[in-house]
């Protein structure tokens, strides 16, 4: 069975919301749309977003780093908004493990925001259904698009490319790599709700490298051992092979 | 959670609704083994009218949860997966076997059709009774089990919250009935008062029971997992948006600690303690006004206790909203 998901790199994200842009704006006006906004220009302005990039912060200044968060729906392989749906609006695709929400059944009961942990549903004011976040299903299974633009608009859109998208059932793929190789993780895994979506940690590449291995003790010239170089200099010319 | 006063007047209003039906049919069974002098069909008609308005009005509140209620009827579908799709089918079973057992009364069709054992004399009303009473039990576990069943959410996930609901519905039920009495005038008041009483008590043991499991809440995912940063000190910087959200408004109370606890010592008060001695008081003084005053009192606090009910949950998701720069 195939499951789609994404898998973001938080090690190369730098927040620059590109994903957010791009997704509301290939996705207000596509299948999952419209995505409205309330007083856009007002002092409160609001409205419905499938994608978020926050920002934390850890340590204390000045030891400190920022960390740029994606966070749009998991698409989980145990998604437990959509079993308390009363009307099966909210449902989970067979093909591709895609959680959609039917609007044209959805009630606006918002019982399936409520069981979700990761706060991943919004309902739009305007429709007054529940929407969240498609992985862009009309690109995806879109058929007249060339196969490298069958991809969400939030992976095409980021500029690091911090973004990974495929199949995590495929052990091939290039996101289960990333997520075997890369130390990709869930969200609040306690849950038991199997986040098909992964992250990808900070990683540092330090070489652990010892006081001793600077100097060659081993130096059958000693040349490190040397008070200071001759006048002009000591060459390996100087030395009778 | 943001407490949403469509819900909280839909579960207290069927609550007291189911519970008023129950102490009509309570009253029937006691008044059919000769323990109480038997009531008029008219009593029981009427109270069944009450009980009926009551789940309508419960209804009615519901509507204005949903953002498509002219959809609601597909909320009948999911039945096999989901709390509110039963409780979407069993409101109206509630509903239909109040309204007969009322207009059975009404037209006085308690003519036994059988008679069980030679001491039983079943009649139509006793059936639908009991097919209500079991209408009426199974709608309070589904009410209940819609919070219950949610177990990201510690506050709620706990068969204390089906016996809240349970114990509560009856309470304000058998409250109702009792005021109902001495409005009437009928003999009924101290049988309904005591058990009114009796199911007061029990909720106050429940309730109390949850309240204190709640007191010293911790929630078991922490920011560090949500978004699987292990980092002892992290904070949030942004949240991604500058204004509101569907998520900092639905999951959030914004009450302060203060107002919270006024409203736990006044449904406390008003749930618990006013009600029981107002009738203690109204056995006393066979003060025909003192029970009405109960029960009021006693509803008026299950708003506030439910209003709490809302306040003390506390929703995973809000980890990924705790700051704003």
């Amino acid at each position: 069975m195939t499951q789609l998901a994404l898998v973001i790199d938080l090690n190369v994200c730098v927040g620059c919301h590109a994903c957010v842009t791009s997704c509301k704006e290939w996705n207000t006006s596509g299948w999952a749309g419209p995505m409205t906004d309330q007083r856009p220009y007002g002092e409160d302005p609001t409205g419905t977003f499938f994608n978020r990039v926050q920002t934390y912060e850890a340590g204390v200044f000045p030891h400190t780093e920022t960390y740029h968060f994606p966070k749009s729906c998991l698409h989980c392989e145990d998604p437990p908004c959509v079993p308390v749906c009363p009307t099966g609006a909210s449902y989970k695709r067979e093909d591709n493990g895609v959680v959609l929400v039917d609007y044209d059944k959805c009630i606006g009961c918002k019982y399936c925001s409520w069981a979700c942990p990761y706060g991943a549903r919004e309902i739009d004011e305007k429709q007054r259904v529940m929407k969240k976040c498609t992985l862009c299903i009309d690109r995806i299974t879109d058929m007249s698009l060339p196969e490298s633009e069958r991809k969400p608009a939030c992976v095409l859109a980021c500029p690091t490319s911090a973004r990974l998208f495929g199949d995590v059932h495929d052990s091939d793929s290039e996101v289960s790599v990333a997520i075997r190789e890369q130390g990709g993780y869930a969200l609040q895994p306690e849950w038991g709700t199997k986040p098909a979506n992964h992250y990808l940690p900070r990683r540092k590449t330090r070489i652990q490298i010892h006081e001793d291995e600077l100097v060659r003790a081993d130096n059958p010239l000693k040349k490190e051992q040397l008070p200071s170089l001759p006048e002009g200099g000591e060459t390996l010319d100087d030395v009778a092979w | 959670m943001h407490p949403a006063f469509s819900v909280i007047f839909l579960t207290t209003l069927i609550g007291v609704g189911q519970g008023l039906f129950l102490a009509l049919f309570t009253g029937q069974l006691y008044a059919l083994a000769n323990l109480l002098p038997a009531q008029t069909d008219a009593f029981y008609a009427q109270g069944s009218l009450i009980a009926l308005l009551l789940l309508i009005g419960g209804l009615v509140a519901s509507v204005f949860h949903l953002g498509r209620p002219e959809r609601a009827w597909r909320a009948a579908t999911q039945w096999r997966t989901s709390w509110l799709s039963r409780e979407v089918i069993i409101l109206p079973a509630a509903m239909l076997f109040t309204a007969l057992y009322g207009l059975f009364h009404y037209f006085g069709w308690t003519q036994p059709l059988f008679v069980i054992s030679q001491t039983l004399p079943v009649d139509a009303t006793l059936i639908v009774g009991a097919l209500g009473t079991l209408a009426t039990f199974l709608l309070f576990l589904c009410t209940a089990m819609i919070y219950a069943s949610l177990r990201f959410i510690k506050a709620w996930y706990s068969p204390l919250t089906v016996a809240n609901f349970l114990f509560l519905g009856i309470a304000s039920g058998f409250m109702l009935a009792a005021a109902l009495s001495a409005y009437t005038s009928s003999s009924l008041v101290v049988f309904y008062g005591t058990w009114a009483v009796v199911a007061t008590l029990l909720g106050a043991i429940t309730r109390g029971a949850s309240l204190y499991r709640n007191s010293d809440f911790r929630c078991k995912i922490s920011m560090q997992s949500a978004i699987g940063v292990h980092h002892a000190k992290l904070h949030q910087k942004a949240q991604g948006f500058m204004g509101g959200a569907f998520n900092t408004r639905e999951f959030f109370h914004g009450k302060s600690d203060a107002l919270l606890q006024m409203l736990r010592y006044g449904f406390l008060l008003m749930v618990f303690i006013l009600p029981v001695l107002l009738i203690l008081l109204a056995y006393l003084l066979e003060s025909s006004r003192l029970p009405i005053a109960a029960f009021l009192i006693q509803y008026a606090g299950l708003v506030i206790e439910r209003y709490y009910f809302f306040t003390e949950a506390k929703h995973p998701q809000n980890l990924y909203y705790q700051s704003m720069a």
